[in-house]
């Protein structure tokens, strides 16, 4: 007679140990891919708590197993004649003796939110936390403010107005029951006691003020294709999402420039195209017009980073070169991030030869971007010199 | 709650039971529990150990069924059955009275498989095995809680020990060696008795510490355990289908469970389109068989003496090959095509592809043969079937966690011998 037991209604969670295990790998190995992943065109221009699904290949069990030639059998509907196709091997179409020997591919659709995959992206950069102190000193700003009132202080913090108020106060309440009862006259002159002094409350202020600016220019012109775009978009949008992530306040303005400049809000900056010819120094002279207006360089951090195919039109460049340096003088960090799609100008184009030439300041960096896989080592690169050079200005 | 009470499910196994005996099936004691299917999960998760060790890959598949259940790719499995002396399923709590009375039914085929069969009775000892699984769990979790080794340690040999689990004997376990055996292995760079058994030998000749080869052999072992039912995965669920279709017919259930069970069995045992379902050959051949005369007596014999690849080469004949519709594929560039039918022609060569590739035929064969200034020189047994490279380089990577040097791997890739070579310090590299 078999034995029948009913399990525990409470479920003990065997599997925990290892499933958190299993997570961590899988964590792991998306801190590993983040290059392609940030290259994904889906997630460009997302909100932080926006939901995105990001498809991790799963941490493999490889063992020995046969490849594709290898074949097999199956059972069919007896139609089946010798030389008939049945399936193709690329498209992994089920049900075609492709699940039992195909090594196939474990694919997670892993749901994260912008800022998780932030996260991961800045923690794998390694910062060294010097450079981040140095920041958050310059950034922070202490001020003493007065709030509120107490009975107890020292003279310095006396609050006359308040003292005079509470005097008057006890002043009229004595001449009130003075009134009810009828009693002797009032003393001619009445003195400030010791429960009539006030003093100020004096709270630190230690709010931050993360007086830091990014200014995003960006060449939309015609020779800016959607490749071109795209990758500069990238660019931008992992850029972004750092000066975010490191800094509680910032602000950002967005350039975009063909032979002339306008400033536009982040929405129009990732996803909007333009067409015409090219004044790279038209950008630089709005972004000039910027900082002057809102960002004094006595109090801001100022960061500006200029992507461009560097298909400029030839009698602008020396106007753009003489911008660079006046821009390079008033701002942490200037980058310039040239794309180039094409296979015949991998020296880089005759602006940046021009930059390369006359432009010999610490705090300017030129990276090339060739295809998504170049994005984060130039996002890697620019930080390298922010580490070195920003903020020592 | 339940649409059943548990005295149902006991009048009904006991109706079951009867039948198992009047059919001459020899069963150990049988132990069903009733569980979640959360609890469910997480058995499949640890191949229905109880008491398993604890490793990332149990978590990864636990999370994948889940997803997939969560998703209604893949329904759970009705039930879940463990080769061991008292025999123990499983059986879900959610499930409907007529999805338990089939599992029971199904659950004593297997049952009977278990203690009968050749390679069950010569490879387990069903008494001991949940024991020895739990030995193992506490081994292996003593040396994850030792100071001196820890998680991080243990995971890496069991990472490449699971990778190279199903190299081990296929001719069932090997035997100890004696003292004096040892000391002449001692010299051997690859013994005799070794060479047919990559993880035994990796186990005794790998750069490795004492802990680490137990490892090794807790993961051989276990492996060992599961390879008679990888050997016979046609014969078992056919047996076990089998028997559940003759018993639930024989139980003279109302109605609306007839019907019912007649829905089940026949999605339990349906051909899968382009592919081998096993319960379907299985069932069909035991099906077959049993109708021949002096048939009963004949398939008793063959549930106890057969493995798959023996029981399709001598009992898959071309009437069946024909009723079942098999074909044999293969890849032309991009495209699978039919290259047999189960015709007067071809018929045969449909039938020993299909041998060949069941069991541990599906596990390409890698041996040691020979130790060259201290590179391990692995080969493959080639049979026309190349290795899949990209896994192949990966593998070959666990091998030198375990040797613990260089290490080459020799395969044929269109009829051109190679050489997979993966350094000490992981490199890998292909060459003629």
């Amino acid at each position: 007679m078999a034995i029948f037991k009913d399990g525990d209604m409470s479920s003990s969670d065997r599997s925990a140990w290892d499933r958190k295990r299993h997570r961590q790998l899988v964590e792991e190995s998306i801190k590993k891919n983040l290059g392609d992943i940030i290259a994904e065109e889906s997630i460009i221009g997302q909100s932080k708590d926006k939901k995105i699904k990001i498809p991790i290949k799963g941490i493999k069990e490889y063992q020995f197993i046969y490849g594709k030639n290898a074949g097999g059998t199956g059972s069919g509907e007896g139609q089946e004649t010798k030389g008939q196709v049945i399936g193709k091997t690329n498209n992994g179409q089920p049900g075609l003796g492709q699940a039992g020997n195909n090594p196939g591919e474990d694919v997670y659709e892993t749901e994260i939110t912008m800022e998780e995959l932030t996260n991961y992206l800045f923690e794998d950069l390694q910062l060294p936390d010097m450079e981040r102190k140095k920041f958050a000193l310059i950034e922070s700003e202490r001020k003493f403010k007065r709030s509120s009132f107490q009975r107890k202080g020292i003279p310095p913090h006396l609050n006359k107005k308040r003292t005079l108020t509470e005097k008057i106060k006890r002043q009229k309440m004595a001449q009130r029951n003075n009134e009810d009862s009828e009693e002797d006259e009032l003393p001619d002159r009445i003195p400030f006691h010791e429960n009539d002094l006030r003093y100020c409350r004096i709270k630190e202020d230690t709010r931050k003020h993360s007086n830091a600016v990014v200014i995003c220019i960006m060449d939309t012109s015609g020779s800016m294709d959607q490749t071109k775009k795209y990758l500069a978009r990238s660019f931008y949008f992992l850029l972004y999402q750092f000066v975010r992530w490191k800094y509680e306040h910032v602000e950002v303005a967005f350039i975009a420039h063909t032979t002339t400049a306008q400033e536009v809000n982040e929405q129009e900056f990732f996803h909007r195209g333009e067409t015409g010819g090219t004044y790279i120094s038209s950008g630089y002279e709005k972004a000039l017009e910027i900082i002057e207006q809102r960002y004094n360089p006595a109090s801001w951090n100022i960061y500006v980073f200029h992507c461009s195919d560097g298909d400029n039109w030839g009698e602008d460049n020396n106007k753009a070169v003489d911008l660079v340096k006046q821009l390079c003088n008033i701002s942490n960090l200037f980058g310039y991030g040239e794309i180039t799609t094409s296979m015949y100008n991998v020296n880089g184009s005759t602006i940046q030869k021009e930059y390369e030439k006359s432009i010999s300041f610490d705090n300017f960096v030129i990276v090339t971007m060739k295809d998504k896989s170049d994005i984060w080592p130039a996002f890697r690169k620019l930080l390298d010199t922010e580490s070195t050079s920003g903020g020592n200005r | 709650m339940s649409a059943y009470s548990m005295s149902e499910l006991e009048y009904w196994n006991n109706k079951i039971e009867k039948l198992v005996r009047d059919a001459g099936l020899n069963c150990y004691e049988q132990h069903f529990e009733i569980c979640s299917y959360e609890d469910m999960l997480c058995y499949e998760a640890y191949v229905g150990i109880p008491s398993h060790y604890p490793h990332w890959s149990f978590g990864k598949a636990y999370e994948r069924q889940k997803t997939f259940y969560k998703y209604n790719l893949v329904g759970l499995p009705y039930e879940m059955v463990i080769n061991s002396d008292p025999c123990i399923a499983y059986l879900m709590r959610d499930n409907t009275l007529l999805l338990h009375i089939l599992t029971m039914a199904h659950v004593y085929g297997h049952n009977d498989f278990f203690k009968n069969n050749r390679l069950f009775k010569r490879d387990t000892r069903a008494n001991l095995e949940m024991e020895m699984f739990k030995t193992h769990a506490n081994r292996i979790r003593e040396y994850i809680q030792d100071p001196s080794i820890g998680a991080e340690k243990v995971e890496r040999i069991l990472d490449a020990a699971h990778g190279l689990k199903f190299q081990i004997s296929r001719n069932g376990v090997i035997k100890k060696a004696e003292r004096k055996q040892l000391a002449e292995e001692e010299n051997q760079p690859v013994p005799e008795r070794l060479k047919g058994d990559l993880l035994a030998f990796l186990a005794v000749k790998g750069d490795l510490v004492e802990w680490e080869r137990d490892l090794i052999q807790i993961v051989r072992e276990e492996t060992s355990y599961f390879i008679p039912q990888i050997e016979t995965k046609i014969m078992n669920e056919g047996w076990a289908s089998y028997w559940h279709y003759q018993f639930l017919n024989q139980l003279e259930l109302p109605q609306g469970l007839h019907i019912e069970f007649l829905q089940r069995h026949n999605l339990v045992i349906r051909p899968h389109q382009g592919q081998l379902n096993p319960y379907f050959v299985g069932f069909k051949m035991f099906e077959y068989l049993d109708k021949q005369p002096g048939g009963r007596e004949k398939i008793m014999d063959i549930r106890s003496e057969e493995r798959d690849q023996s029981f399709i080469r001598r009992y898959l004949n071309q009437e069946l090959c024909e009723k079942l519709h098999l074909f044999s594929y293969g890849i032309q560039g991009d495209d699978i095509v039919v290259t047999e039918v189960a015709d007067e022609d071809g018929w045969k060569i449909v039938r020993d592809n299909l041998a060949n590739s069941v069991g541990l035929g599906s596990i390409p064969m890698i041996q040691p043969i020979a130790v060259e200034n201290g590179t391990l020189v692995l080969e493959h047994i080639y049979d026309q079937r190349e290795l899949e490279l990209n896994y192949a380089q990966e593998t070959v990577k666990y091998v030198v966690d375990l040797w613990g040097g260089n290490v080459d791997l020799r395969t044929q890739i269109n009829s051109d011998t190679k050489i997979i070579s993966c350094s000490k310090d992981k490199t890998v590299t292909m060459h003629a």
